[in-house]
């Protein structure tokens, strides 16, 4: 038997040394359906080899597995590879749940593209360590687009977004009507005592174990994306935007213990199930009844309205008494500081901020285009679209996370704080730990360059004051 | 009545509480490849209806292989299981030749300074991995290679990066040194006293005996490099590269919600993907199972 298994493992290494000595890059197999959807890949971005042909631009993107997005962005690159002689854009897309490691690593080791892509919120941390370059963009291109969708750090453009997601509080028509709750609207929408009363209302139904589904299955990005609104609605935030250098007051401050409280409730009363809710609920539970109400974003709307049709309500949301508002800042393109071709990066950025383009993203992603004029020519988000609405929530409700390079540090320790206070934590313990430990991380990387050099936008006199205004 | 069981009685109860129990046992750890094997054949809202229930390990409903097709359209799965299968083979191939070899000088010969260097081997296994990636990154960033193209620098986006750095194992080089030791020394001082040199000795005395550790070695160590996530999204840029665990991330995303019935993560494309991974697993350790068990069965007895 031993020399049966040494027969085995001697086969594996010879095996091992085949596959080797077969293995040039060039002579790699891909199965050949998947050699059939690459193929347009290397259509649109293979180079002829020419000494004295354009100059090549790398670009990474972190798409890699969704296909009609990508094909959205192979036509664009290959519309701008065969408008001009001077650049050939190149892509090579990554999964999006290692695409900041691979980013940062490549940073590390000198080995960063032309252009890339980045999250809105991630932007300032990239631009403050030396990632990026900031974009020389007119700014009458800039002015059309939701200001959320532009990235900017220390006062200049860093990056720009063809698309915007929103959140809304998806509910059943039927359900509101049955128990008398007024159905909300952009310019009325419920206040703490309203959205207090009808999640009382829904629970005391008895038709429901939970009201709401806040989407506690999913961890990461959500919880500061989707819930920070919340606390900024009650005039809290997780960093003060005025400094930028601490999180003392805004997080553990009056407004943001109230907010605590009221998120603690929305568990202690059975509103919202806990932390270990089942990802299938999150998915499913709103649309099969088992939650009347829905927190979540437009990505959800398509199934929704599939499920519901008539009877599905795509609601603002609520007023906590400092504005309603929703998280912003999706996707965004950028060029890195590494680039060789800073011009050329720009100019196929600025090349991708054609309405045509945001068009077809948006209708095969279902996001929301970054103009109006876009939004108006969209199949989804037209005047009398069946999404038109998250368009004209984004606009007015739309809040920044705190755009800082603090925040990737921040919103780890923010999660952390509302999954300890809904699992039962002291509010003011878990927020005053958490305001602490943000100030520990900005005083250890130096204010992150805020001393005064740095202009941040702050909440007070936000974006969403300007797109009201346009 | 006679309550007391006779030894034919008592040894059937016992035969029979211990297959029971064996028997509850393998159904608790079939439970989650049962699982992915029959999610992998349902559309993803059956799946997360069905998760709730007893029916999530039963291909009932809307069942058909279409999962497997999406899977293959959505990301070159061919080219991310032959990329690991290379990485894979190459680096256990070369690890259990060169870890063995290390082991058997540490075990069996006799030079100064044999249990320093064995004391450190051993020390660095309490180095996490996650401590050395960035100095190793900004290492083999610069490292020299010479290939087809000539002498290049930098070992990013290779097939050599994610194999050379693995090959040496501290573990793999404990294992082999601890069963190493088990082994009689008369057999290699009657090999010696024959003529035979220390590779000799090592390549036809050692090793045929050795098949429990050699299968045990490659086990975990295939495992490892199957497993490979955080080391090849650090140093793979290029899709031509990229192993199956980071292929998994071209499955993690939701779905466009434009599109009926989408808005939700593609589970059924993800258990496909899971299954197709999972079978070089299966085959290996069945390969190796029976040297990997009596490997098992016989650590610490001393020869």
């Amino acid at each position: 038997m031993k020399s049966k298994v040494w027969n085995i493992l001697a086969g594996l290494a010879i095996f091992a040394m085949l596959l080797t000595a077969c293995g040039a890059p060039a002579t790699a197999p891909a199965a050949p359906i998947t050699a059939a959807t690459e193929a347009p890949v290397d259509a649109a971005t293979e180079a002829p080899v020419v000494s004295t042909g354009p100059t090549k631009l790398s670009m990474w993107y972190h798409g890699a597995g969704n296909k009609t997005e990508k094909d959205v962005l192979l036509g664009i690159i290959k519309d701008y590879n065969e408008s001009q002689d001077m650049y050939m854009v190149e892509v090579q897309d990554f999964p999006q749940i290692s695409y900041n490691e691979s980013v940062v690593a490549a940073a590390l080791a000198g080995n960063l593209p032309d252009i890339i892509d980045v999250d809105g919120p991630v932007m300032p941390n990239w631009a403050w360590a030396g990632y990026m370059a900031p974009l020389d963009i007119p700014q009458d291109k800039l002015d059309t687009f939701l200001p959320t969708t532009i990235g900017k750090w220390n006062g200049k453009v860093y990056s720009v977004g063809l698309w915007e997601a929103a959140c809304a509080m998806y509910a059943r028509k039927s359900v509101l009507d049955k128990y008398g709750i007024r159905i909300p609207t952009l310019e009325q929408p419920w206040d703490l005592e309203e959205f207090n009363a009808a999640m009382e209302t829904l629970k005391a139904s008895g038709e429901y174990e939970y009201v709401l589904d806040m989407g506690m299955a999913w961890k990461g990005e959500w919880y500061p994306y989707g819930f920070s609104p919340f606390l900024q609605s009650f005039g809290g935030d997780i960093i003060d935007r005025s400094t930028f250098t601490t999180a003392e007051g805004a997080l553990n401050g009056p407004e943001a213990i109230a907010f605590g409280e009221w998120w603690q409730n929305l568990f202690t009363k059975g509103y919202v199930s806990g932390t270990t809710q089942d990802s299938a609920d999150r998915d499913t539970g709103f649309i099969d009844g088992k939650y009347a109400l829905q927190w979540n974003g437009n990505w959800a709307g398509g199934l929704a309205a599939e499920k519901l049709g008539d009877d599905l309500l795509i609601l603002p949301a609520p007023n906590f008494g400092n504005g309603a508002r929703i998280g912003a800042g999706s996707w965004q393109f950028g060029v890195s500081a590494n680039s060789k071709n800073i011009p050329g990066a720009t100019e196929f950025i600025e090349f991708m901020m054609q309405d045509k383009y945001m068009v077809q993203f948006s209708d095969v992603t279902g996001n929301i285009p970054a103009t109006t004029t876009a939004a108006a020519a969209s199949k989804n988000f037209a005047p009398g679209a069946p999404f038109e609405i998250f368009f004209n929530y984004s606009a007015a409700q739309a809040t920044l996370r705190p755009p800082t390079p603090a925040y990737m540090s921040a919103a780890l320790t923010f999660e952390k704080a509302l999954a300890d206070i809904a699992n039962g934590a002291d509010v003011i313990t878990a927020l005053d730990t958490a305001a602490d430990e943000i100030n520990a991380d900005i005083k250890a990387n130096k204010d992150y360059g805020f001393d005064g050099s740095v202009v941040g936008p702050s909440i007070k006199e936000d974006e969403i004051a300007k797109a009201n205004a346009r | 009545m006679n309550l007391i069981l006779s030894i034919k009685q008592k040894r059937a109860l016992f035969l029979a509480l211990r297959y029971g129990l064996m028997s509850l046992l393998a159904v608790i750890f079939a439970f989650p490849i049962v699982f992915m094997m029959v999610s992998s054949l349902k559309p993803s809202l059956q799946i997360l209806r069905d998760s709730s229930s007893l029916m999530a390990f039963v291909p009932m409903g809307d069942i058909s292989i279409d999962n497997y097709f999406k899977a293959f359209e959505r990301a070159p799965i061919g080219l991310f299981v032959y990329n690991s299968l290379m990485v894979t083979l190459v680096t256990m191939g070369l690890g259990l030749f060169i870890n063995s070899m290390a082991a058997f000088a540490l075990a069996n010969m006799r030079w100064k300074g044999q249990q320093v260097v064995l004391s450190v081997i051993i020390a660095t296994l309490i180095l996490p991995f996650e401590t050395i990636a960035i100095p190793l990154l900004m290492v083999v960033s610069r490292l020299p290679w010479l290939g087809p193209e000539g002498l290049t620098y930098g070992w990013l986006n290779s097939y050599q990066v994610q194999i050379i750095p693995f090959i040496v194992d501290a573990f793999s080089i404990f294992l082999f040194v601890q069963f190493f030791k088990s082994l009689p020394y008369e057999l290699i001082e009657a090999a010696r006293i024959d003529g035979a040199g220390w590779f000799r000795i090592y390549a036809q005395v050692i090793v045929p005996i050795s098949g429990p550790v050699f299968a045990t070695a490659a086990i975990l160590r295939g495992l490892f490099m199957w497993n490979q996530y955080l080391w090849p999204s650090m140093v793979i840029q290029s899709t031509q590269y990229r192993p199956v665990m980071v292929g998994l991330g071209y499955f993690w995303q939701l779905t466009s919600s434009n599109t009926a019935g989408e808005g939700i993560l593609p589970w059924g494309e993800l258990m496909a993907y899971l299954t197709i991974i999972t079978i070089p697993v299966i085959v290996l350790f069945l390969a190796l199972q029976r040297a990997f068990v009596e490997s098992i069965a016989t650590t610490g007895i001393k020869g």
